[in-house]
């Protein structure tokens, strides 16, 4: 269609001149900020108002959470990708669930990935402002851990919630190296699509669980 | 194409007559409205924030042709093939050809009003291949043989009742039920079949970031990922306005677009897409691919004016707020987008003649004006089309200018023009109307129209000069 390509632009090119068009002024983003604690206090009062579970553990204590509410959920098993640290440190609770590893390609998983009742990932970080995950997801973490399982479990490292989506891209320098797939998720899947009325867990998780690791 | 059926006066006087739909309407946008009132209660922030986001969509289209040469390189350096298409049927033609390569039989397609715009399920249909709608909202629209009536919540209209009654209708062994979460339930176990058994996923675009070649999705739901994710196949259609320059561009008009659309800080999900999968990735398609289609955009852009129609991101608050909307419902305007955008944009697209009346439409009263979150100045467009539509346009560029010129109005204003030039005949005019005015049946021209849902107005006896004469002022 290199023909319609050529008559668009040179349509568009025909037009009422607009120069270099208005600057920008990014202040009112950029001055928006909080403290650590006030970043860690806002973001579980988002979350928790979109129906999320929000915990607030230790590097240490976190895998024996993951097991109980596993348990009080009835949930025997967990996919998971193919992080060794996080699978050691699950496999090393007392009480842990089974693993499913996410490790070949979708179409060799695609049973064990519609099947799995729950799954564990963890993020690159989170957003104070609109009570957000970052997940950039990767081979490690593939991205229907985060989409197709019932239950999300998602880990965050407390020192890594930014303030703004526009501090986290500008101060990473996103711009210099996109990856396939990053996705912000603030809270279950929902929908209000039927007379307005808020329902959770349409097409994605039902239930989004956030463990903070502070310390 | 129209897809409509006689004049909005008709279709708006049918649909004022429907209290259900009315109901539905008035609760859901009163709802609305609170919400985003919430969103934007910091006067200061709200100025500032939509001052950014007008800058940055009025900079995007400034520089339109060089910002999707730049997305087309970074896309294609990414490995995303991007089509181009000056039509509606170029579009079709370029998705049916992806599809066939591919075998392809089944389509899940996330939320898309670009694909509305083309008719798409109906082009695929007759060629074999099964459409899929699976927003839920969309769902429900396409099982009911219909089209959206909002741009962000498409079964709006329905109830509870009205939707139960379709599920039962369409779907096997259906166990009655009106409750939204169990309805809910049901879709989502007859789509997630569907996401996994479907050769390809079509979805929209909210923001083509030209400095990186990245896709962004903004979605509630989950279904959107579902159809960029799962199917070996991804195929986003979109708008040739849809580009902005940069990645920092994004956040803003992101906040705008949820806080003014449905009064969230943001949505459940937000998806960046910059290319397919890649080598040792697990799961994602294997193949993506952006149609951009101009359908009469390139038009709209040529001129300083009607270019800033092309600012708009999709929210629909205008449509919220309006009085009009509020009232008669999306149907009524007769093409695929309604309340006031619909007003300034479908009668661009599709031409003057068909929908020349759209724009008559408001009163004016600036209420989508003032929640606009990048700044359309949605009624002076509005006034420029009805310029347009007359034949009264000094430099006419809109397509079927003129479709509505009539010959009667225009007499009458050249005559209502003469008559308050000159004295003698406005005292005479007006002296013969204060006489002999009331004589006029309420069917007579031009009154016909003003009579039918109104009492006819009665001229007074004397005109105000004379009684102001009569009181011993000067009549100057």
């Amino acid at each position: 269609m290199s023909n319609a390509r050529d008559a668009i632009l040179a349509k568009l090119r025909a037009g009422d001149a607009a120069g270099e068009g208005p600057v920008s002024d990014f202040s009112v983003i950029y001055g928006k900020s909080w403290s650590r604690e006030e970043k860690i206090a806002r973001l579980e009062s988002l979350m928790v108002a979109v129906n999320t579970e929000f915990h607030r553990t230790t590097e240490a204590d976190w895998p024996a959470l993951v097991a109980r509410l596993l348990e009080k959920r009835a949930i025997p098993s967990l996919l998971i990708g193919t992080d060794n640290q996080l699978i050691e440190r699950l496999q090393d609770e007392e009480g842990s669930p089974d693993l499913t590893i996410y490790d070949g390609r979708y179409e060799d998983r695609k049973a064990e990935v519609f099947e799995a009742l729950a799954a564990l990932t963890t993020t690159r970080g989170a957003i104070a402002e609109t009570g957000s995950l970052i997940l950039w997801p990767n081979e490690a973490e593939p991205r229907l851990l985060s989409l197709v399982p019932p239950l999300h479990i998602a880990l965050l490292d407390a020192d890594r919630i930014y303030d703004t989506l526009w501090w986290t891209l500008t101060e990473e320098n996103w711009q210099d190296g996109m990856p396939t797939n990053v996705v912000l998720i603030s809270g279950p899947s929902k929908t209000a699509d039927i007379e307005q009325e808020l329902t959770f867990g349409v097409h994605g998780p039902k239930e989004l669980i956030v463990l903070v690791i502070d310390g | 194409m129209t897809g409509a059926e006689g004049c909005f006066r008709e279709r708006a006087g049918t649909a004022l007559k429907d209290t259900q739909l009315r109901a539905n309407f008035r609760r859901a946008m009163d709802g609305l409205m609170d919400k985003r009132a919430e969103q934007f209660s910091d006067v200061n922030e709200w100025e500032r924030l939509r001052g950014l986001g007008e800058s940055i969509r009025r900079r995007a289209l400034a520089r339109l042709p060089d910002l999707l040469e730049q997305l087309e390189r970074n896309c294609t350096a990414n490995g995303i093939s991007v089509h181009w298409a000056e039509t509606v049927e170029q579009a079709n033609e370029t998705v049916l050809e992806i599809l066939q390569r591919r075998g392809a039989k089944r389509v899940v397609k996330g939320k898309s009003m670009v694909s509305e715009e083309m008719h798409l399920n109906d082009y695929l249909g007759r060629h074999g291949i099964t459409a899929l709608e699976a927003d839920l909202g969309e769902y429900i629209v396409q099982m009911a043989g219909e089209t959206p009536s909002h741009l962000i919540m498409p079964a709006i209209h329905k109830n509870r009742g009205q939707i139960a009654r379709l599920f039962k209708d369409n779907i096997e062994n259906y166990d009655y039920t009106e409750d939204p979460v169990e309805m809910t339930a049901v879709a989502r176990s007859q789509l997630r079949r569907e996401f996994q058994d479907a050769d390809a996923g079509l979805s929209g675009v909210n923001f083509a970031v030209a400095e990186t070649g990245t896709l962004c999705l903004v979605e509630n739901e989950g279904n959107g990922r579902m159809v960029t994710t799962v199917p070996p196949v991804h195929i986003a259609v979109t708008g040739i306005e849809k580009v902005v320059e940069k990645l920092e561009d994004v956040p803003p008009l992101l906040s705008l677009l949820t806080r003014s659309a449905t009064g969230q800080p943001i949505t459940t999900y937000f998806n960046m897409i910059t290319s397919p999968r890649k080598e040792g990735e697990r799961d994602g398609p294997e193949e993506v691919h952006l149609i951009l289609l101009d359908n009469g955009r390139s038009r709209i852009h040529a001129d300083a004016e009607t270019r800033r129609t092309l600012q708009c991101i999709r929210c629909g608050a205008c449509m919220n707020h309006c009085p009009v909307y509020t009232r008669v419902g999306g149907h009524a305007y007769g093409g695929v987008y309604p309340g006031p955008i619909g007003k300034i944009l479908t009668p661009q697209i599709e031409g003057m003649r068909v929908f020349g009346d759209l724009p008559e439409a408001s009163s004016l009263c600036n209420a989508c004006v003032e929640v606009c979150p990048v700044r359309i100045p949605i009624a002076q467009v509005l006034v420029r089309l009805r310029d347009e539509a007359a034949g009264h346009c000094p430099r006419p560029t809109v397509k079927e200018s003129g479709a509505r010129k009539s010959v009667m109005e225009d007499l009458v204003w050249t005559g209502w023009k003469w008559m308050h030039r000159s004295p003698a005949a406005y005292r005479m005019m007006t002296g013969l109307l204060a006489k002999a005015g009331n004589l006029a049946p309420s069917g007579a021209p031009l009154l016909r129209q003003w009579t039918s849902a109104r009492t006819k107005p009665r001229f007074a006896g004397k005109t105000l000069h004379q009684m102001v004469r009569e009181k011993g002022l000067a009549d100057e």
